[in-house]
């Protein structure tokens, strides 16, 4: 699916500077220009924002305005569109237009500092640029007196303002209004003294705010992390994908002599455009703390932790997994494996391969969250291989959808593209947004999204009471979160078969969609192919050259868990998961305690390390090639943007492994090592092209939930929060909102501005605010905002808090 | 001068502009009228309270109070005096007026003088531009009444005059109210003053008086030739 | 032939209590709406055509042909704007006229209006007019309890509500579509066009937008006909025009006469220059017109007539200078004040006026060279016309106008060191003033 115009044959016939061109109806003259190899000069302009003419560089002299009649004055490219027979003359040939455009150039500069040099926009500034193409090579201002103003001012914690810089094309302004839906920065001031500004103690607090700084075509707005830190022309620019959400963003990663120094956002029409969500562009620091671990470690005699060569740890880990999988060895039989969700689909590959061929299980899952059984069975029927071009629901789908139902998603919060997608097309008029959730959140209601107010748990009803609402335009997200509210997800699927409306799931991270592609779920091989199937064991075994593979669907990762804490399983396979994440951070710290043997690869020391008996440490996505796929099943590949020899990909380590393993007896050997010879066995396996799972039904049947005490607590976590791959943004981490518990008005009004709740995992005091649609019965905080996060501190999934007012 | 925060009448007023609009934010202007009227200014308070009833943000209010020159971020006197410093009053005098009064108040432009022992009320100054009494020149604005032809000497004493508390009356116009009363019929709520003062003033009326000397009236209407009957047809097509 | 002076707006003036509803309707006041709710609205719209009625706000667009712009297929509701936001240095009609005939203007609101099929209109006056604006509120408020306002008006079935919204200062909010931004709680920054108003104004609505006096005139022209009005004035400048005489006159004040009457003839009747003191240069219609001299004296004071002498009729804003006024101090005063209302929203304007200032503010101290003159001159031809709105290419006007009618005078500065002028013998009060100034 693209977003081209449907009636290519609606094209218009121009003349600029001598040469005929034709271009879609409507097409801007500063845009006409850009096809015959004209670039006129601009500022305010941007593609995607509406047109303004505010900065009057664009000028040009149309001398048939294609009705015979000319302007007799020069026209702002950026505004005028096309009409058939116009004959535009931009700088190249009119020196009218020239003329015009060196005017506004000086104009512009008169007051403009000249502190090019320590300007971070040095270098690949619009304007340091266009001066020189565009703009007369001395002063005539000389002797006069320039406006001044006090050097940067804080427009947010990560965006500054320099106003002497700014040239007030109103580019931020109008991508704070128009995109973002955040108004908080505005034009104040009049005339000369016309600046940007915002109200006192509301500071411009976006999830997108950093995209200003992008677009600014000066250097008025800078990076407080980035400022002062780099030349552009000193920085290396690498291709990357976001690895914070789902969304697989286009990025850029700037780097220098192999430091990343900041991130800006691709330019990708069919996924991201032009803009990234603050944590794609800001939160990088993670990868380069104290806590990164740079070498193996292996638990010594002692019980301590101590480093180790690369061959010596390979050679403990396979020896532990190897005694984990003997059942005469004591102990459960056989090794866990928990994937994460942060994973490349190649090295979940790795993983998905080394369960099924070295350790001889099924017992794997990436869900490092909530999760159900039919949630599996969900993504191995309605999931699995959809992507664009074979069905799949895109990014332009949902521009062009009449409707779009969200459900268990917050795209705000959980995924900032598709948020800002829908945005755009809501208000061109496009799309009804109608969102099943508890209440209006504020990415809702800049969505002028339809609320069907549902409780937490009743997704399954609200879902098969939109009936008519429901249509072949329409498409429905279901967020991971579905997963908690049983029959949720069968009662979408079954709405969208009845419908015909178009269904997508959106995970949360970056490397969820990947994990089920590879085969990292108890019930799925790589390519969509069914454990339960033997035609497709038979795909994988041949490919993989292996006898057989393992014919029973394995455990869950909440089975995973219960079963190394009850002895059944030996050992523990573990990747960058928190336990935090999980469905009962307790039971997993138990199940990693209790278990015999624990392998974890990770980035980081995390409680998980420190628990294991082999540690071995991963490249982070800067040091390694690979490839995400986003939600909507789009292949989202990047390279490594920096060298580091000691930063081994997972593929690399899980083959070190497999190879120790094997040479014990156990299993085969992994077969790849690299990236590249992943992706190539990866393009020759294919995709499972026979029936999908037809796993036996799962019972979705919703248990009356017993009418205990207290509210039913809604939860969900925010984007910028205290996620740990947000560590280390102090600036980033500034924008964050305030945790607060949303409260119905008769409970606020009860128990006043400070409450305290009380579940079944803990206690919590928030601050309280009233949620003003929130549905009765409930009460919403975010997820991990506060302490360790709900399901640590608070209460399990879909369980009641009890909220008392005052301190607790 | 000491801000009282918005009460609930205020509120409830600047929720009835809001609805006099088919858009409620058409409400904005004499809203933040009437927040000068009740706060002697724009105050963060009132920004934030302006957004709050338009569901707007408070840096879009902030843009608009910043924008229009009426609106002020720090208190003005009781009675704010703008003399007319544009070319013609300049010219005729203005600057003049400006000059003597900046000496006598000893202040600044747009700045409060220091209100006096004994000194009912305060005054502050500022430059303005036309005011649309040009054959009035030189024009001094007090509180957004008119005080036609003014001199130096003359604005002298009547800003004496409006210090010590006495009745002064707008040239042609009613006897002068405070800032913050001016303020809060711009709002939209009448004080009751529209009959004093004439109709019109001297040189508004110069034109009129001399045709009324010399019977000069617009034409009579059943005195216009018919010189356009071709048109009629066309007008009833 | 009319009469030299043809009062018709300004006819009410000298009534007693001319403002309230009673002295209006003694005088025939509010006749005009039964005759137009007899009329079918596009009627009404033909008969404001044909009389040639055109904008007296300045542009002179022709008053009939704007409203029949209003697509009435167009489902949205449609507006009439009152532009009330009377700024343009030297203009000074539409105030008096409000504060003395408001009825007249309501009157004019209703049957345009009702031609345009709206059924809300807005009355935007500039805020620093406290006492016109209770006049005007006031007069909404008679017409409301006479029934000329409000639902079925006059058992024509006709509704109108009508808002009188003040402004908060800003000389911007006279262009139109700024004045919509004004109105609709923004910044008063001038709006993109197309969309033109007519099409989408006011809440993206059809919106008629339309100076006080050009509303003022519709009663008679429907009360009286359109040949009535079209047998004053000119040929292509029909009708009556209130025109405004400020500066060294005997007489400054409100002359209403047919347009094309001449400024000597305008002279004449307000008595002359000031004693002793002779015409040095003028503004036609505001000081955004281009300047005149005593060679123009007899141009006609139309639209063409203005134009063809280098000029602009504007809005008959006639600002009188003598020979004691120095015009570059003149012009920097009127530079100062552009930079001043300047929106910001473009740069030539933005940039433009802050950068004249300056080189005018050391031309008048004599500073600088004749060089500055053209850099002048370049930087005016950098703002005409590639502004985003006419203040930019107002705000040429005096300088452009000036440095061609007395280039010497500016040199005189450079060889005078500074100004050769006394500013205190322009003044009314004469050079006591000094004097009053230093004891």
């Amino acid at each position: 699916m693209t977003t081209t115009p449907d009636k290519l044959t609606d094209l218009v016939n121009v003349t600029i500077d001598g040469i005929q061109v034709a271009v879609p109806k409507d097409t801007l003259v500063i845009r006409a220009a850009e096809q015959v190899g004209v670039q006129v000069p601009r500022f305010c302009d941007h593609p995607l924002l509406a047109p303004v003419g505010a900065c009057r560089q664009c000028l040009v002299d149309v001398p048939d305005a294609g009705n015979g009649r000319g302007f007799p004055k020069p026209q702002a490219s950026c505004t005028l569109p096309v009409a058939e027979g116009m004959v535009v003359n931009t700088q190249v040939t009119s020196p009218v237009a020239d003329k015009a455009q060196q005017g506004v150039m000086e104009f512009l500069l008169i007051n403009h500092p000249l502190d090019c040099p320590v300007c971070d926009k040095g270098g690949e500034c619009p304007l340091q640029n266009q001066a020189m193409s565009n703009g007369r090579g001395d002063s005539r201002f000389a002797g006069n007196i320039k406006r001044t103003f006090p050097k940067p001012i804080n427009l947010s914690p990560i965006v500054l303002l320099d106003r002497e810089r700014c040239i007030v094309c109103q580019r931020c302004t109008r991508f704070a209004d128009e995109i973002a839906g955040d108004p908080f920065i505005a034009l104040v001031e009049r005339g000369a003294e016309q600046q940007i500004g915002i109200a006192d103690d509301a500071p411009f607090l976006s999830y997108f705010s950093g995209n200003v700084i992008q677009i600014c075509p000066v250097g008025a707005l800078t990076s407080e992390a980035y400022r002062f830190r780099s030349r552009p022309f000193d920085l290396v620019s690498s291709p990357a994908v976001a690895e914070h959400d789902a969304c697989g963003s286009a990025i850029r990663v700037d780097h220098r002599r192999g430091k990343v120094m900041r991130r800006q956002s691709g330019d990708d029409p069919a996924v991201n455009e032009e803009w990234i969500t603050d944590k794609d562009r800001f939160a990088f620091a993670y990868a380069h703390g104290d806590d990164r671990i740079t070498y193996p470690q292996v638990r010594g005699t002692d019980g301590v932790l101590r480093p180790a060569s690369w061959p010596e740890a390979f050679a403990v880990a396979a020896r532990g997994l190897a005694a984990a999988m003997d059942a005469n060895a004591g102990g459960g039989s056989g090794v866990g494996v928990l994937t994460g969700g942060r994973l490349t689909v190649e090295d979940a590959y790795a993983y998905s391969k080394l369960a099924r061929v070295a350790l001889g299980t099924n017992d794997i899952d990436f869900r490092s969250r909530p999760l159900s059984a039919e949630e599996t069975a969900f993504l191995a029927q309605h999931v699995v291989l959809t992507a664009p071009g074979n069905g799949g629901v895109t990014y332009g789908d949902l521009e062009s959808a009449a409707k779009v139902v969200l459900v268990g998603l917050e795209p705000e919060d959980e995924a900032g593209a598709i948020w800002l997608r829908l945005r755009k097309s809501v208000l061109a008029g496009g799309t009804e947004v109608i969102a099943v959730a508890p209440y209006t959140s504020r990415g809702l209601s800049k969505l002028s999204a339809r609320l069907v107010p549902t409780v937490p748990g009743d997704e399954a009803a609200a879902l098969a009471d939109l009936g008519d609402d429901v249509d072949g335009g329409t498409v429905i997200l279901v967020g991971e979160r579905l997963a908690t509210s049983p029959g949720a997800l069968t009662a979408a699927a079954d709405l969208a078969a009845r419908s015909g409306a178009r269904l997508a799931w959106v995970p949360r991270r970056a490397g969820d969609r990947g994990a089920i592609e590879a085969g990292c779920l108890p019930n799925l091989l790589p390519g969509g192919r069914p454990v339960a199937d033997a035609g497709a064991r038979v795909d994988i075994a041949t490919a993989w050259g292996v006898d057989s593979l393992t014919e029973t669907e394995g455990r869950d990762a909440d089975g995973i868990v219960a079963a190394l804490a009850a002895g059944e399983l030996g050992g523990l396979l573990i990747a960058g998961v928190d336990p935090a994440d999980t469905t009962d951070p307790a039971a997993t710290r138990a199940a990693i305690k209790a278990a015999g043997f624990v392998v974890a690869l990770d980035l980081r020391e995390t409680e998980v390390t420190r628990a294991a008996d082999v540690v071995l440490p991963v490249a982070p996505v800067t040091d390694k090639a690979g490839t995400f796929v986003n939600w909507e099943g789009r292949v989202r590949p990047f390279d490594a943007a920096l060298r580091n020899p000691a930063s081994l990909p997972e593929v690399r380590i899980l083959a070190g492994i497999a190879t120790e393993l094997s040479s014990l007896g156990v299993g085969a050997p992994l077969g790849l090592r690299t990236v590249e010879q992943t992706r190539a066995e990866m393009a020759q396996l294919g995709p499972w092209d026979g029936e999908r799972n037809a796993s036996a039904a799962v019972d979705t049947a919703v248990e009356p939930v017993e009418a205990t005490d207290g509210l039913v607590l809604s939860t969900w976590k925010q984007s910028i929060d205290n996620g740990r791959m947000q560590d280390g943004d102090k600036y980033l981490k500034a924008t964050a909102r305030t945790p607060v518990a949303l409260l119905p008005q008769d409970v606020f009004d009860a128990c006043g501005p400070t409450v305290t709740l009380t579940g079944d995992r803990g206690s919590v005091t928030l601050p309280a605010e009233v949620g003003d649609d929130l549905v009765a019965g409930v009460v919403w905080v975010p997820a991990n905002s506060f302490g360790a996060g709900v399901l640590s501190d608070l209460a399990s999934p879909g369980s009641r808090v009890r909220v008392e007012g005052g301190q607790g | 001068m000491k801000n009282q925060s918005l009460d609930d009448k205020t509120l409830n007023e600047l929720r009835e502009i809001a609805g006099r609009y088919p858009e409620k934010r058409s409400g904005l202007l004499p809203m933040l009228h009437l927040v000068q009227s009740a706060q002697g200014k724009v105050t963060p308070e009132a920004i934030e309270a302006c957004a709050d009833i338009l569901d707007i943000s408070a840096a879009e209010v902030s843009g608009v109070a910043t924008f229009y020159t009426m609106y002020k971020r720090h208190a003005v006197g009781d009675f704010h005096v703008g003399v007319c410093t544009n070319t013609l009053c300049a010219v005729m005098g203005g600057d003049a007026i400006f000059d003597r009064l900046k000496e006598h108040l000893d202040i600044g432009n747009d700045e409060v003088a220091e209100q006096r022992q004994g000194d009912q009320y305060s005054v502050s100054l500022e430059h303005v531009e036309c005011n649309a009494a040009c054959d009035y020149a030189p024009v001094v604005m007090v509180n957004w009444e008119f005080m036609d032809n003014q001199t130096p000497e003359g604005a002298v004493q009547m800003v004496e005059a409006l210090r010590a508390g006495h009745d002064v009356r707008s040239t042609r116009g009613p006897r002068l109210c405070t800032w913050r009363e001016a303020e809060r019929v711009l709002a939209g709520f009448p004080d009751g003053r529209v009959d004093e003062g004439p109709a019109a003033g001297p040189a508004s009326l110069a034109g009129l008086a001399l045709a009324r000397e010399n019977g000069w009236k617009a034409p009579d209407v059943a005195a216009v030739p018919a010189v356009e009957a071709p048109k009629e047809g066309q007008a009833d097509a | 032939m009319p009469d030299t002076l043809t009062p018709v707006l300004t006819d009410m003036w000298d009534v007693d209590r001319a403002w309230t509803l009673p002295a209006y309707e003694a005088k025939g006041g509010y006749q005009s709406l039964d005759k137009a709710f007899a009329m079918k609205q596009d009627d009404v719209i033909a008969a404001v055509k044909d009389s040639g009625l055109r904008g007296r706000g300045g542009a002179g667009f022709p008053t009939g042909m704007k409203w029949s712009f209003i697509p009435q297929d167009n489902p949205r509701p449609k507006y009439l704007v009152v532009n009330a936001d009377e700024s343009e240095p030297g203009t000074c009609k539409d105030i008096p006229l409000m504060m003395g005939n408001p009825h007249v203007l309501v009157e004019g609101v209703i049957v345009s209006s009702y031609a345009i099929r709206a059924n809300k209109a807005f009355i935007y006056i500039r805020g620093e007019v406290l006492h016109v604006i209770r006049r005007v509120q006031a007069a909404v408020a008679e017409a409301y309890a006479a029934g000329h306002l409000g639902t079925n008006i006059h058992g024509s079935g006709y509704d109108l509500d009508v808002v009188v919204h003040a402004g908060a200062g800003a000389y911007i909010c006279g262009e139109e579509t700024a004045l919509l931004e004004g109105l609709e709680g923004r910044r008063g920054q001038p709006r993109l066009r197309p969309p033109f108003p007519a099409v989408a104004g006011l809440y993206a609505s059809p919106t008629v937008i339309n100076n006080v006096e050009s509303i003022a005139s519709v009663p008679s022209i429907i009360t009286n006909g359109a040949k009535w009005f079209a047998s004053m004035g000119t040929e292509k400048s029909k009708g009556f025009g209130i025109f405004s005489l400020s500066g060294h006159v005997q007489k400054p004040g409100q002359y209403e006469a047919p347009l094309g009457i001449t400024l000597r003839e305008l002279l004449d009747l307000a008595g002359g220059i000031r004693e002793g003191h002779d015409l040095k240069f003028w503004t036609p219609g505001g000081s955004s017109t281009p300047l005149l001299t005593a060679e123009h004296l007899d141009v006609p004071l139309d639209f063409e007539g203005v134009g063809a002498a280098g000029s602009m009729l504007g809005t008959r804003a006639l600002q009188i200078f003598d020979e004691t006024v120095c015009v570059v101090r003149a012009v920097l005063r009127w530079t100062e004040f552009y930079k001043h209302e300047s929106c910001g929203k473009c740069t030539p304007c933005r940039e433009g006026t802050w950068w004249l200032v300056q080189t005018l503010a050391r031309l008048e101290k004599g500073q600088g060279t004749e060089a500055d003159l053209d850099l002048l001159l370049d930087q005016c031809d950098n703002i005409l016309g590639r502004s985003f709105c006419a203040l930019g290419d107002g705000a040429t006007s005096p300088i452009s106008s000036s440095i061609q009618y007395f280039r010497d005078e500016y040199l005189a500065h450079l060889t005078h060191g500074g100004c050769p002028f006394d500013p205190a013998r322009s003044t009314v009060f004469g050079s006591a003033s000094t004097v009053e100034v230093s004891a």
